[in-house]
C-alpha cells in the first residue's frame, strides 16, 4: 500500500491536531470534570448541559457558531485582532480551538465519571493525614482514576482525528494547513480517486480499531476505590 | 494539659447536633451512643471534616474554630481512623504510612518505628491492602494515624467492621496505645463492651446532644440519668489482680475498699484489670448473710435511690470505699428492708464480669 505525499501531510496534520487538543482538553477538561464531579451548586445541571452540547449538535451548527464567533465581527474574531494575532478560520489554530469545543465531552465525561466513583473518603484520608487539596489530587486522586483519564484520553485523540464537519466549516480545505485525513478522503472522492480513498479509509479504520480494542483491554483496572 | 473544648451546632433536614463538651486532655474518651445519636457528626466536626455553622474547638490551647477561623482538616494535628481502615490501594502499607508521615512539619512524638512497632506490623510493610486480612488493615490504618504524630487520635467506630475474633486481636493494641502513648484518644463506639474495657472518661449521646459526660466509673454510676450501656445498668471498677486461687480456679481484683473474687481467666497478679458488675446481679441485706452461695459480700453505705424504667424497680446506689456498685430491687424489696440513704448494708454481688 503506497500512500501519497498529501496522504501522509493529512495523516500527520491529524496526528498533530488530535495531540495538541487532548493536551489542552487534559488541562482544561480536568478541573470542569472535577467541578461537575463534586459541586452541589444549582449550575452543575447547565455547566453539565453546555458540555455535552457536541454530543448531539450536528457538528455544522457547532462549526456554523464557531466560525461567526471567530470571524471579522465575531467576539472572538474582535479579540484575536486586537491581540494582533489575526483571524482564526482557516488557520491550524482555528482549528485546534473548535476541535477543543467539540471533543470537550469525550475528555469531561469520562474524567467526570472516574471522579464520582472514587467518593469522597479517599480525600478526607488525605486531608487526615495532612495533604492539602491540591497535593490530594495528585497524590491520590490521579493514582486512583488513572483509568479514567487514559480512556478519557483516548477518546478524545481518537474522537479528534475522526472529526469532519466542523473542519469542514472552520478550516476549510488547505493542504498541510488543515486537510486532515478525513477531509483527504473526501476530497479523493469527489475526485473519483477510489483506489487512495480506498488506502486512506482503510488506515483509518485499522487505527480506529486498534484504538477501541485499547480502550477494552485495558478496563480490567479501572474498578479500584478506596 | 489544657483540656479539649468543643462546642457544636450543626443544622441538617431531620437532624441537629447540639453539644458543648470540656474533654480531658489524655486517656480515652468514648462517645456512646446509637446510631444517629450524633457521635460521628461530632467527631467529623472536630476533625473539621464537617464543617459546623456555630463552632468552637479549641485542642491544647490551640483554636481550630470559632466565629472567625475555620482550620481546613489538613491544618490541623489530628489522627484519624475510619470505620473501614480506608487505605490508600495504590501504595503499599510502607507508602501509606509514609504518606502522612512525610507531610509532617514540626515535632515528631511518634516515629514510624514506633507506630510499626506498638501495632506490630513489621512483617507486612511491601504488601499491598488488598492482600491484609480485615485486622492488618485496621492495624495499618491505627500505624498510619500515629505516624503524623498526632496531638489528638480520633477513632470512628474502628472495630466496628470487624467479627469478634478479629475484635480481640485488635483490642490488646489499643490497649497498648492506651498505656503507652500520652495522646488523648476520642473513641466513637456503640459497642458496650468496647467502652467498658477502654474508655477513662464517656460521653453518651443522644439525639444529637449529650445525655451525659464525665469519668467513666463516675458516669455509670450515675442515678440521675442511668446509663445503659447496652441494654442494662452496670458500673465498671478498676482494680488490680490481688491473688489468684489455683485450686477454685479463681482471681481476686481489689479495689480501694474492698474485693470481688471472679473466674481466674489467667490474667497475673499485680495486673490492672476492669471489672463489669450489673445492677441486676447486686442484692442487698441489712444483716450479713451469714452462708450463701453468693461468696462477694461488701459492707458499704446507701448514698443514692432513684426509680429505674420499670415503675416497680429501684436503683440504689452503695458506696464501698471509693468505688460505687449499683443494685437493681423491686421496690417492695427495698421498702422491706427499709433502705434510706446513710444507712450501711451488706452487698452481695452475684457474678462480676473481667473486662478482656
Amino acid at each position: 500500500m503506497l500512500l501519497t505525499d498529501s496522504d501522509l501531510q493529512a495523516i500527520w496534520l491529524t496526528v498533530k491536531l488530535a495531540s495538541v487538543v487532548t493536551g489542552i482538553l487534559l488541562v482544561v477538561g480536568t478541573p470542569i470534570a472535577w467541578w461537575l464531579a463534586r459541586t452541589r451548586s444549582w449550575w452543575k445541571g447547565p455547566v453539565g448541559a453546555v458540555v455535552a452540547l457536541p454530543l448531539v449538535l450536528p457538528p455544522s451548527v457547532l462549526g456554523f457558531y464557531l466560525l461567526l464567533a471567530m470571524g471579522p465581527h465575531g467576539l472572538v474574531g474582535q479579540l484575536t485582532q486586537t491581540l494582533g494575532i489575526g483571524l482564526l478560520p482557516f488557520t491550524f489554530e482555528g482549528l485546534v480551538v473548535a476541535s477543543v469545543f467539540y471533543s470537550l465531552p469525550f475528555m469531561v465525561q469520562p474524567l467526570q465519571a472516574a471522579f464520582e466513583s472514587i467518593g469522597d473518603r479517599p480525600l478526607e484520608v488525605a486531608a487526615t493525614l495532612r495533604a492539602s487539596p491540591l497535593d490530594a489530587f495528585f497524590t491520590v486522586v490521579v493514582p486512583l482514576t488513572l483509568p479514567g483519564f487514559l480512556t478519557a484520553s483516548i477518546l478524545t485523540f481518537a474522537h479528534t482525528v475522526g472529526e469532519f464537519g466542523v473542519v469542514l466549516m472552520i478550516g476549510g480545505n488547505l493542504p498541510g494547513v488543515t486537510r486532515v485525513a478525513s477531509v483527504q478522503i473526501y476530497d479523493h472522492v469527489e475526485a473519483l480517486e477510489y483506489t487512495e480513498a480506498h488506502q486512506l479509509a482503510a488506515v483509518m479504520l485499522i487505527f480506529s480499531f486498534i484504538v477501541l480494542l485499547a480502550l477494552f483491554a485495558w478496563r480490567p483496572n479501572a474498578k479500584r476505590g478506596v | 494539659m489544657d483540656p479539649i473544648q468543643a462546642r457544636f451546632r450543626l443544622d441538617w433536614p431531620g437532624f441537629t447536633l447540639d453539644v458543648g463538651l470540656v474533654l480531658p486532655g489524655r486517656g480515652v474518651t468514648a462517645l456512646f451512643g446509637h446510631s444517629g445519636s450524633g457521635k460521628t457528626s461530632l467527631l467529623r466536626c472536630i476533625a473539621g471534616l464537617e464543617r459546623a455553622s456555630q463552632g468552637y474547638l479549641t485542642v491544647h490551647g490551640e483554636v481550630w474554630q470559632d466565629g472567625k477561623r475555620w482550620l481546613p482538616t489538613h491544618k490541623r494535628p489530628l489522627g484519624y481512623m475510619f470505620q473501614e481502615a480506608s487505605l490508600f490501594p495504590h501504595l503499599t502499607v510502607l507508602g501509606n504510612l509514609r504518606y502522612g508521615l512525610k507531610r509532617v512539619r514540626g515535632l515528631r512524638r511518634v516515629s514510624l518505628d514506633q507506630a510499626i512497632e506498638l501495632l506490630g506490623i513489621g512483617h507486612l510493610l511491601d504488601r499491598k491492602p488488598e492482600r491484609l486480612s480485615g485486622g492488618e488493615r485496621q492495624r495499618v490504618g491505627m500505624a498510619r494515624a500515629l505516624a503524623v504524630s498526632p496531638r489528638i487520635l480520633l477513632m470512628d467506630e474502628p472495630l466496628a467492621a470487624l467479627d469478634l475474633k478479629r475484635k480481640q486481636e485488635i483490642l490488646p493494641y489499643l490497649e497498648r496505645l492506651h498505656d503507652e502513648l500520652e495522646i488523648p484518644v476520642l473513641y466513637v463506639s456503640h459497642a458496650p463492651d468496647e467502652v467498658a474495657r477502654l474508655a477513662d472518661h464517656l460521653v453518651v449521646m443522644e439525639g444529637g446532644r449529650v445525655l451525659a459526660d464525665g469519668p467513666l466509673t463516675e458516669t455509670l454510676a450515675r442515678l440521675d440519668v442511668p446509663i445503659r450501656l447496652g441494654e442494662e445498668v452496670g458500673v465498671v471498677i478498676e482494680a488490680t489482680v490481688g491473688a489468684i486461687d489455683d485450686v477454685w480456679h479463681l482471681m481476686r481484683a481489689d479495689f480501694p475498699g474492698g474485693s470481688l473474687w471472679t473466674q481466674n481467666r489467667g490474667v497475673p497478679v499485680g495486673r490492672r484489670v476492669r471489672v463489669r458488675v450489673l445492677a441486676r446481679d447486686v442484692s442487698l441485706a441489712r444483716q450479713h448473710p451469714g452462708h450463701s452461695s453468693i461468696q462477694n459480700v461488701l459492707k458499704g453505705r446507701v448514698d443514692a435511690i432513684a426509680d429505674d424504667e420499670h415503675p416497680g424497680l429501684a436503683l440504689v446506689r452503695v458506696r464501698i470505699g471509693t468505688s460505687s456498685l449499683v443494685a437493681l430491687l423491686t421496690k417492695r424489696a427495698a421498702a422491706s428492708i427499709e433502705v434510706s440513704p446513710g444507712q450501711d448494708v451488706w452487698v452481695q454481688v452475684k457474678s462480676v464480669a473481667l473486662m478482656e
